[in-house]
């Protein structure tokens, strides 16, 4: 990762955050929801399907853009780095619970976080979750004689509500982005300020700190 | 990546801290075996959720509850991007192809026509239903009848004034008693969004059948595949009675 890749943090330096390839995936996975969800919409809402109309090309782009969603990721899994923070994702830390009961309570100030804060973990968990069940809803209202015991209705059924849930989680994912630009920053460039990383991801500093001693 | 200098190790293990349980594989299965109880579940669920939407509209000036998916009511689809607004003054329904007579209706003649109420399903492939709508207008084998279909005429192609829609019916199909040239539809003329202000109604078939902005009716030796059956879509599109 040409970006990233070996550079050494220093104490007062900005801290590599996401590969080059982590940033790519993200952004061509935005890129699709956002095709995919716009076309949904022009499909769905009655304002929109009658400022838009075109239901045929709607109709493509939305399929075509949810079958192709998850191949960034899956592409991503190639990567060394991608896979290691997917693991980080994974794994809860003892400090994730404090995390989650700070939010609970709504405890103000600094709250523990390794490179992936709680949140993110049960956001990534979600939604890992939630694109499967659109891909095969979607697939079973595309070809129908695929599995003819689940009725149609009931793929469209499952496949709209969980779009409606997606809508709702996604427009919390971005209200945090917009409120944060230094986290957009890290996202967009690679990179944060020790001090974002200090108040936001405490843990994550220390280890890094760790790493650096380590090599000492 | 930062933890790599100090060999491939921490890149397999990035943190000490954090080896705890898979919280978000769990999650993941979670949101997976969900989905798939509700998937087998949702003949039972739909029609909770419908009751609950529509006891929730009721109550609803916001109109909000129009966004939340539901199974129950109208939704607007066109195929064009914009669709023409025709009134009585210029709308006219040709009626040509393989007969005798070729006839171009006003909305006013089509109104002085003999009228027949037909009250059915609107059901959408696409998952929304709306029972007992009602629809009348001037029975389409009445408007062939006038004309007068000549021997060869097998079938009867469907053009609109969207520009883009077409569809097809066979001349049997096109003769039965509950399919309709609308001109009012919920006892009301047919509004421009539902495809006034005259529209296809056939009762026994999916409501693409039912071509809105209808302006062309022309009697064919076969089947013409309209819009949505170049799609791919059945030509006969037979409602399930038992669905």
């Amino acid at each position: 990762m040409p970006s990233t890749a070996g550079s050494t943090p220093r104490p007062d330096g900005p801290l590599p955050r996401f590969s080059w390839a982590e940033r790519l995936v993200h952004r061509v996975t935005a890129g699709l929801l956002l095709l995919c969800a716009g076309t949904a919409a022009c499909l769905y809402l009655p304002p929109l399907a009658q400022l838009v109309g075109r239901r045929h090309l709607m109709v493509v782009v939305h399929e075509w853009s949810g079958l192709l969603l998850p191949v960034p990721v899956l592409l991503g899994l190639t990567s060394r780095v991608f896979r290691a923070d997917l693991r980080r994702l994974n794994r809860f830390a003892p400090y994730d619970r404090q995390w989650l009961r700070a939010v609970r309570r709504g405890t103000p100030g600094p709250r523990p976080a390794g490179k992936f804060n709680a949140g993110q973990k049960l956001y990534a968990g979600w939604i890992a979750g939630a694109v499967p069940i659109m891909l095969a809803t979607g697939l079973l209202m595309w070809f129908t004689g695929l599995l003819p015991v689940i009725p149609r209705a009931s793929a469209l059924f499952v496949h709209d509500l969980t779009a409606l849930a997606i809508a709702i989680v996604v427009l919390g994912h971005l209200r945090l982005a917009y409120r944060d630009p230094e986290a957009r920053r890290g996202m967009r460039t690679g990179v944060v300020t020790r001090a974002w990383a200090k108040r936001n991801h405490p843990q994550w500093v220390e280890e890094l700190t760790h790493v650096r001693e380590d090599r000492r | 990546m930062h933890q790599e200098p100090s060999g491939t190790e921490r890149a397999q293990d990035p943190s000490p801290a954090e080896n705890g349980p898979p919280v978000a594989r769990r999650v993941m299965l979670s949101v997976l075996g969900a989905g798939a109880a509700a998937l087998a579940a949702a003949p039972l669920l739909r029609r909770g959720w419908d009751g609950l939407l529509g006891a929730a509209a009721q109550n609803d000036p916001t109109g909000l509850t129009g966004l939340l998916p539901g199974t129950d009511g109208f939704r607007y689809f066109s195929v064009a991007g914009s669709v023409p607004r025709r009134t009585a003054a210029d709308y006219r329904l040709e009626i040509g192809g393989l007969v005798e007579r070729p006839q171009t209706y006003t909305l006013d003649a089509l109104r002085a026509l003999p009228q027949t109420r037909v009250v059915g399903e609107a059901r959408c492939t696409d998952g929304w239903r709306v029972q007992d709508v009602p629809f009348s207008g001037v029975l389409l084998s009445h408007l062939l009848d006038l004309a007068g279909v000549r021997a060869e005429g097998r079938a009867v192609r469907f053009t609109c004034f969207d520009g883009v829609y077409s569809e097809s019916l066979t001349l049997e199909q096109a003769r039965r008693a509950d399919v309709l040239v609308a001109l009012d539809m919920l006892d009301a003329p047919v509004t421009h969004d539902h495809g006034g202000p005259v529209r296809l109604y056939v009762a026994p078939m999916y409501f693409y059948k039912s071509a809105k902005w209808l302006s062309g009716i022309s009697v064919t030796d076969k089947v013409v595949p309209g819009y949505w059956e170049e799609y791919g879509y059945a030509i006969d599109g037979w409602l399930d009675p038992s669905a």
